[in-house]
């Protein structure tokens, strides 16, 4: 679950860890204020939204005055902020951080993140802060020191003199950057981060390391234990099928194109959009109706499917194997009346009963069409789609 | 022969009292898995359905001889369950709880490198070898007993699928595992695929993955200079989209890395046949296996 900037600052500040004095704000007069109380300018004000590459896209503006600050504020709130990551609808902001300005001396970048191949805490940084670290590890690896933390010890001295040493960082800074990383590493353990990523991480011309900017990721299995992190759900920044996917427990992701979807399992759910693109058609969704697949998830997914107006066909594909698919066949049909789909539907299952099953679909009357196997439902989507 | 889980196989369920605990348990008895013991704690000396219940899984492996584990518990409680089971010195641990958070799996596979414990999973549908032992929720109807042919992927439907199709075409299975959609998780491709090439009655293998991570590239590095046994590979998610997660944790490409088209490249790179339309993926394996079936 992705957090915004402001609200990963609170919670790093809590943890010990430096960021700038910064409040946030939902109006110019509020910007205005929040920059009164900073001490003195410059300010930066910084669009809040849930990606990255804010500054290309002119979300992140210095001001050197009240009269200035009301001016940046008022181009950013509101604005569609269009980004690398929001893709070509961008997104509107509806909040800014106003944050005091600094006086930089240094550039780093930090990042802590869980690592699947080495089974442990990863700690990344570089020399190279403020770029896009992707393009660094492309072009110049040498740049980023990657040092691996075994979680069940927890972060040693000697993993932090390493990078605090492989940042050319010496003295009071080496000594506040050792510090910051110690808090750092604590606070992403303890909050269940899928990522940290401090970019960048500054050190100021008198010598202390602060986290210039801040991205925070939580590992939405653990969200049963962190509801302060629950609490900053920011749904306006989500897709709003996808919010009403979630809170009916359905893996739901919208996509661009016009054969919904609705399949049990991630994994053939995956496979079956696939096949859907292969078929020469492209698939509107990922929808994982869940290994069981009930009668009363299949009503829920064709109503979410059905929100998108650009479906044209719908495919169904569920592999019941213990799953009764009279069982199911039932609740497709009642799904199916109780939800009146006017676009055809190709139901493709397999299982326990399925001869039964498909006697079901084929005596109801509605326009469902049965497919024997996956390559038979492939083509059955691919007549609609043309 | 088949890996991992066979006739001697002697099952203990940890979550046995729970609803999809105990509905498993009947599914794998009735297949024929010898289901000794049951864990859950707080209800030991009580019997599930005739299986005798205990409140630790070490009593239950001193009084049962149980050497394999299948896991029920929720997430919050799971990572605690996999490390009493190897505590209790359980050889083989499936767990097929899903949502289990990440940081509890780095510590759970940090202190099992230390035990002689193997995990699979979590978030799998588990184990079986047909016609001797099913550990696991995937519908035994579907497996066909004699071999020759090994099956391992990362997702549980989709294996049922792969599976059910060679079966249609006569084709055998030795095992057939999935070993889990999570990032982090206990026994890899590349275990299974050295297993499978030890193991005297499987003749090829079918390696099913899908998107994120590197597993699949690491498994080609080894089947290309470890493996002589014929290989078919299927990578799901080819038209998912950059740093979505596809419903399983591990399932997300992460900006250039993780894609399906560098794992197929990879797979195509060290000699797997590799399957582009899972539509056809049985009749591809007969063609692909005609020497050895």
């Amino acid at each position: 679950m992705k957090i915004h900037e402001y609200q990963a600052k609170e919670l790093l500040a809590q943890a010990g860890v430096a960021v700038p004095k910064g409040r946030v704000a939902i109006s110019v007069v509020e910007a205005c204020q929040a920059a009164a109380t900073l001490g003195g300018y410059p300010v930066v004000v910084k669009a809040q939204i849930h990606a990255g590459g804010r500054g290309k896209g002119g979300g992140v503006k210095l001001a050197h005055s009240e009269a200035e600050v009301a001016v940046v504020a008022g181009e950013i709130l509101g604005m569609h902020l269009v980004t690398l990551q929001t893709g070509p609808q961008g997104k509107v902001v509806g909040k800014v951080l106003v944050e005091e300005g600094l006086v930089l001396h240094r550039e780093l970048y930090l990042a802590i993140l869980p690592d699947r191949d080495t089974a442990s805490v990863m700690i990344m940084a570089s020399s190279e802060g403020g770029m896009d670290i992707e393009e660094v590890a492309a072009t110049r690896p040498e740049k980023i020191i990657k040092v691996a933390v075994n979680p069940l010890l927890g972060i040693q001295p000697y993993h932090r003199r390493r990078l605090a040493f492989g940042l050319g960082l010496a003295g009071p800074a080496a000594t506040s950057f050792m510090g910051l990383l110690n808090n750092l590493y604590a606070f992403m353990v303890s909050t269940d981060c899928s990522l940290v990523e401090i970019n960048p991480l500054v050190v100021t011309t008198d010598q202390q390391v602060v986290a210039l900017d801040a991205k925070v990721d939580v590992d939405a299995n653990s969200l049963y234990r962190h509801p302060e992190i629950v609490a900053m759900r920011d749904v306006s920044e989500e897709d709003p099928l996808e919010v009403e996917a979630s809170s009916h427990h359905l893996n739901y992701i919208n996509l661009d194109g016009t054969i919904g979807n609705m399949v049990n399992g991630a994994g053939l759910a995956m496979a079956t959009m696939d096949i859907i693109k292969q078929a020469g058609a492209s698939p509107a969704n990922f929808l994982d109706v869940g290994g069981g697949a009930s009668a009363d998830m299949v009503e829920q997914g064709f109503r979410l499917i059905l929100r998108d107006e650009r479906v044209r066909g719908i495919l169904i594909n569920i592999f019941g194997g213990i799953l009764r698919c009279d069982v199911l066949a039932e609740g497709v049909v009642q799904a199916a009346r109780a939800v009146d789909i006017k676009v055809p539907v190709v139901i493709r299952m397999e299982g326990t009963n399925v001869e039964k099953g498909r006697q079901i679909l084929a005596d109801s009357g509605l326009n469902l069409i049965t497919a024997v196997d996956l390559a038979d439902a492939a083509d059955k989507i691919a007549a609609i789609a043309r | 022969m088949a890996i991992f889980v066979d006739r001697h196989t002697r099952l203990v369920v940890q979550g046995i009292t729970g609803r999809e605990g105990g509905f498993h348990t009947a599914q794998c008895r009735e297949y024929g898995t010898q289901v000794v013991a049951g864990v859950t704690p707080g209800k030991g000396g009580q019997d599930a359905d005739g299986v005798p219940v205990f409140n630790t899984v070490s009593e239950a492996v001193a009084k049962t001889a149980a050497n394999t584990s299948m896991i029920f518990v929720p997430p919050p409680f799971a990572a605690d369950a996999i490390m009493e089971a190897a505590d209790a010195g359980v050889a083989l641990i499936v767990c097929i709880t899903e949502g289990i958070p990440v940081m509890d799996m780095l510590k759970v596979k940090n202190f099992l490198a230390t035990q002689k414990s193997r995990l699979i999973g979590a978030n799998c549908p588990g184990i079986i070898s047909p016609g001797q032992a099913k550990v696991g929720i995937m519908p035994g109807a579907i497996h066909r007993p004699g071999g020759p042919i090994g099956v391992v992927s990362r997702s549980g439907t989709l294996t049922y699928e792969v599976v059910d199709q060679l079966s249609k075409q006569g084709i055998g299975q030795t095992t057939c595992l999935g070993i889990g959609g999570d990032p982090v998780n206990g026994t890899s491709f590349i275990d299974c695929l050295a297993a499978f090439e030890a193991d005297e009655d499987t003749r090829g293998v079918i390696m099913v993955g899908e998107i994120g991570g590197s597993a699949e590239e690491e498994a080609a590095h080894f089947i290309k200079t470890q493996m002589r046994k014929p290989v078919v590979g299927f990578i799901a998610g080819r038209t998912a989209p950059s740093g979505r997660r596809m419903g399983h944790a591990g399932a997300i490409i992460n900006g250039s890395s993780g894609t399906a088209p560098a794992k197929i490249a990879a797979l195509r790179a060290s000699g797997v046949h590799v399957c582009e339309n899972l539509g056809s993926l049985g009749q591809f394996s007969a063609h692909a296996f005609k020497d050895i079936l």
